[in-house]
């Protein structure tokens, strides 16, 4: 493998992790606001805040990792994305900066407040929407590039169907994943209530889910054929997409094995989400900007994928450590432990 | 009226958001080894009250750096957003730091994790101990990684620029430049400086209040010592980073200190007023000074500003900074420096109400030195954003509409800053120190 196709790879799991965990986190923020809308808040909060509140910061940065990486590895991605997406990259970071520091001083520092939850719930779906337009301007005729200059084309961003498409899938998806997740916690965590609550809306959310990908994908084709093409090629990635995503919701439906649902529903995004990113090869910015030519110099390269591996050999014990204190700890799960 | 200038705009915006972070950012530096401090007294003296300081600590800091790292996540994207012709070149030759910076928050951010949960879940209590020092090592790495990309802004090397394209591109040296070493040194010295102080400022302010319990003497004593030694620390290595400023980036340090002519046995200048035609008025000189912070002996010669080129000359006003943070560094040496004296001599008494105002004032003092000094840095190195590579408007974005983002994230940080005061106190006054003593059993007179 050459060094460019390395590290793209690096970054997409990266950005793939960042999907699963930052879901977990963004739907549980709607479910959350959602059930105390409904007065169902006393079923779900704990399932919710016991696993949130460890890790809410580990979060964050597998996103901050995803765009300092692009920027080591494909500097060009810097001058492009960063001149385009001014507005917004502002906008997300808005939210962000909301969503995180308002989940802290609701959990750790003031009694709960309706502000808190609504701002929680409320960027838990306008983040993932404002995100996933980066990858809908990926696909080509959202930028261009005129003396010199790059702009974005709003018009065309906010009158495109694809567009919002993929909106619409982000969304559904961030519920979808969310609600698998919680219902496999609740169930670890033997707490009747909220198992039945979240298995609901994993059910509910499943269908939607699959559906948006499916018109997503017919409406790429009209976008950019020649990664549409790419995919169809790749058609067996999505065949396991579909699989996973079949035993997966048969299993939460069957009430049977919510651990390997849940994996099932990564494995689900995991093959689509790699086959969406194999087939956009070569391009970061159709038709701009390939791996190829945004690619930093040899050096920085073999640096940089150096670094990334002593830096894994160090988190991956952490990482371990944590879900084995939070994850998979029974006693802690079930709330038998104090916190702060 | 105006014109709308991108790079205005982006300087204005950069300049917002990283004087917000900064503050965050230090006291992340600087609160995980007081907290690791206070829990280590803790275990070796058996005392309790140490360990509910950590833990106290320990509470409040997730607060703040839940404001560090969502300003922190600003300026990284702000980076590339605002300046992407710099970011495409610094990507090129700083980005190893700039990657080897996210592995340090994710070690930092999973240990404080695993930290804040489970002050109660071992038996050994040295085991929970452990689990600071990786949130030390984590938040120390990340100012050091955050500084050397800042050191190479400031002395670049590790490149070759041939006819326009990249070449010979070395990232260990363009990491390990010749600011590197004073630069994060100073960095990291005074945030623990400044936090050790606002900690400090905190007990102290409780005192004055009235509160008569033995925990918030404790508290005082603790972090005036670390201060004591940070301080010293904090402004030896500013005379190296003096020094280092001599040799690279000698317009600096002439700018710093209103130096005009090239001379040797040049006088250090503080304060005072510059009148049209150059002339210092109201100063206080102190002879060879400045030549002595400049190389180390009276007889270095110190370039002055008549012989740079007029539009390299950066703008005089930050002398006024320069000498802020010098002041304060000073006085924050001598009063922990006296606190400790006063309270190791047992007939006096270090906890009298002066000396405590001055504790409280000094809390803030750190901060606007932390805030005067990076001001001086940042602002002493115009017009360059890459020090004789690349101009400030060379790097900066063309995209229309950065002044709108400009009030958007200054009405963003003014709500964030707002609520994390009003968190923070209610957080704290609800829960008083004497109600937590009460409610854990830790009795007034323990040890
Ligand atoms: C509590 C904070 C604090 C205190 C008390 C001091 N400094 Fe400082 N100083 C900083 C906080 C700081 C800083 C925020 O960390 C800076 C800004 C950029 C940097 O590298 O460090 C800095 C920069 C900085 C620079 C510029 C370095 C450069 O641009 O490369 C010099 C020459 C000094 N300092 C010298 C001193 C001296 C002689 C002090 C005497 C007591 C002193 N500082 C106290
Ligand atoms: C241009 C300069 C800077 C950039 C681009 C930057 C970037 C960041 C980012 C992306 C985060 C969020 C990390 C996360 O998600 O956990 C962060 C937080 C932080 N930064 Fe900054 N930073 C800068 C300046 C500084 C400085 C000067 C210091 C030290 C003096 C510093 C220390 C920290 C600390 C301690 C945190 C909290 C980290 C944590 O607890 O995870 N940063 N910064
Ligand atoms: C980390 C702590 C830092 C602080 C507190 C800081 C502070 C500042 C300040 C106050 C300015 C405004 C200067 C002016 O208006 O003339 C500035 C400018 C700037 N800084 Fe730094 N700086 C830091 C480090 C860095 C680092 C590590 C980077 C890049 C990776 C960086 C990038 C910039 C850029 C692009 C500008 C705009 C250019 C300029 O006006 O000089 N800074 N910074």
């Amino acid at each position: 493998m050459s060094y460019e196709v390395v590290g793209i790879a690096v970054l997409w799991t990266f950005l793939y992790g960042y999907l699963i965990v930052a879901s977990v986190d963004f739907g549980a923020g709607f479910f959350s606001y959602y059930t105390k809308r409904t007065n169902k808040n006393h079923i779900t909060h704990n399932i919710i805040q016991r696993y949130l509140s460890p890790v809410w910061e580990v979060t964050n940065v597998f996103l901050v990792f995803f765009f300092i990486g692009i920027v080591g590895f494909f500097p060009s991605t810097a001058y492009y994305y960063g001149t385009a997406l001014l507005v917004p990259g502002s906008v997300a970071i808005i939210l962000l900066a909301l969503r995180g520091s308002y989940y802290a001083f609701a959990t750790y520092g003031a009694k709960d407040s309706p502000l808190y939850t609504f701002l929680y719930g409320a960027t838990g779906l306008l983040i993932p929407a404002s995100l996933s337009t980066v990858l809908t301007i990926s696909e080509g005729g959202f930028v261009i590039k005129e003396n010199g200059n790059v702009r974005l084309l709003y018009g065309e961003l906010f009158g495109s169907l694809y567009s919002w498409g993929v909106v619409l899938l982000a969304i559904v998806s961030v519920l979808f994943i969310s609600a698998s997740f919680l219902t496999y916690y609740a169930s670890r965590a033997k707490d009747e209530g909220a198992l039945k609550l979240l298995r609901k809306y994993a059910l509910i959310w499943s269908f939607p889910s699959i559906l948006m990908g499916i018109i997503v994908f017919f409406l790429l084709s009209k976008r950019n054929l020649e990664h549409y093409q790419n995919m169809v090629d790749l058609w067996w990635m999505f065949a396991v997409s579909l699989a996973a995503f079949a035993i997966a919701t048969y299993l939460i439906w069957k009430k049977r094995n919510y651990g390997l649902a849940f994996i099932m529903v990564m494995v689900q995004y995991f093959a689509a989400f790699f086959g969406y990113g194999a087939a956009h090869l070569p391009y970061l910015l159709y038709p701009y900007l390939t791996i190829y030519d945004g690619f930093t110099n040899e050096t920085m390269a073999i640096a940089l994928i150096i670094a990334f591996i002593a830096g894994l050999l160090l988190l991956i014990p952490s990482l371990y450590l944590l879900m084995r204190l939070f994850l998979f700890d029974a006693d802690y799960v079930e709330g038998k432990k104090e916190a702060m | 009226m105006f014109e709308y200038d991108p790079v205005l705009y982006s300087r204005l915006l950069t300049t917002l958001t990283l004087a917000f972070h900064v503050i965050f950012a230090t006291l992340g530096v600087g609160i995980p080894l007081m907290i690791a401090i206070a829990e280590w007294m803790g275990i070796r003296r058996n005392d309790p009250h140490y360990t509910l300081m950590a833990r106290r600590w320990a509470r409040g800091f997730v607060v703040t750096v839940a404001v560090g790292v969502v300003t922190g996540t600003a300026i990284g994207l702000q980076l590339s957003l605002l300046w992407p012709n710099f970011m495409q070149a610094a990507g090129h030759t700083i980005g190893l730091p700039m990657f080897m910076e996210t592995f340090a928050f994710f070690f930092e951010a999973i240990f404080l994790g695993i930290y804040l949960y489970t002050w109660d879940r071992f038996k050994s209590k040295v085991k929970h101990f452990l689990l600071v020092i990786p949130i030390v090592i984590g938040a120390t790495a990340s100012a050091f990684f955050i500084t050397t990309v800042n050191s190479f802004m400031n002395a670049p090397q590790g490149f070759n620029i041939i006819d326009g394209v990249l070449t010979d591109v070395s990232p260990l040296a363009a990491m390990f430049n010749p600011a590197t070493p004073s630069k994060m040194s100073h960095v990291i010295l005074s945030s623990y400086l400044t936090s050790a102080f606002i900690l400090g400022a905190i007990a102290a302010f409780h005192i004055l209040k009235g509160s008569k319990h033995v925990y918030h003497k404790k508290a005082l004593h603790l972090t005036m010592v670390s201060a004591a030694v940070f301080a010293i620390g904090t402004a030896l290595v500013g005379d190296l980073s003096g020094k280092y400023l001599h040799e690279y980036q000698p317009e600096k340090l002439a700018a710093a200190e209103w130096h005009f002519e090239t001379e040797e046995k040049a006088s250090l200048v503080l304060g005072g007023i510059l009148t049209d035609g150059n002339e210092v008025r109201f100063a206080l000189e102190i002879p060879y000074a400045l030549s002595i912070l400049a190389g180390g002996s009276a007889d270095t010669i110190v370039t002055g500003l008549n012989d740079f080129p007029e539009d390299e000359v950066p703008p005089l006003w930050i002398h006024y900074m320069f000498d802020l943070m010098v002041f304060i560094g000073i006085y924050l040496a001598a009063l922990s420096a006296l606190f400790v004296v006063l309270h190791w001599r047992k007939k006096w008494n270090a906890f009298n109400r002066p000396v405590l105002w001055a504790v409280v004032a000094g809390g803030p003092a750190a901060m606007f030195a932390i805030e005067a000094g990076w001001i001086f840095a940042e602002v002493g190195r115009q017009p360059w954003i890459l020090n004789g590579v690349m101009t400030v408007a060379e790097g900066a974005t063309t995209s229309a509409h950065v002044d709108m983002m400009l009030y958007l994230f200054l009405v963003l940080y003014a709500i964030l800053g707002v609520t994390c005061v009003v968190v923070l106190r209610r957080m704290f006054k609800q829960n008083p120190v004497e109600a937590e003593l009460e409610k854990r059993n830790i009795s007034h007179q323990a040890v």
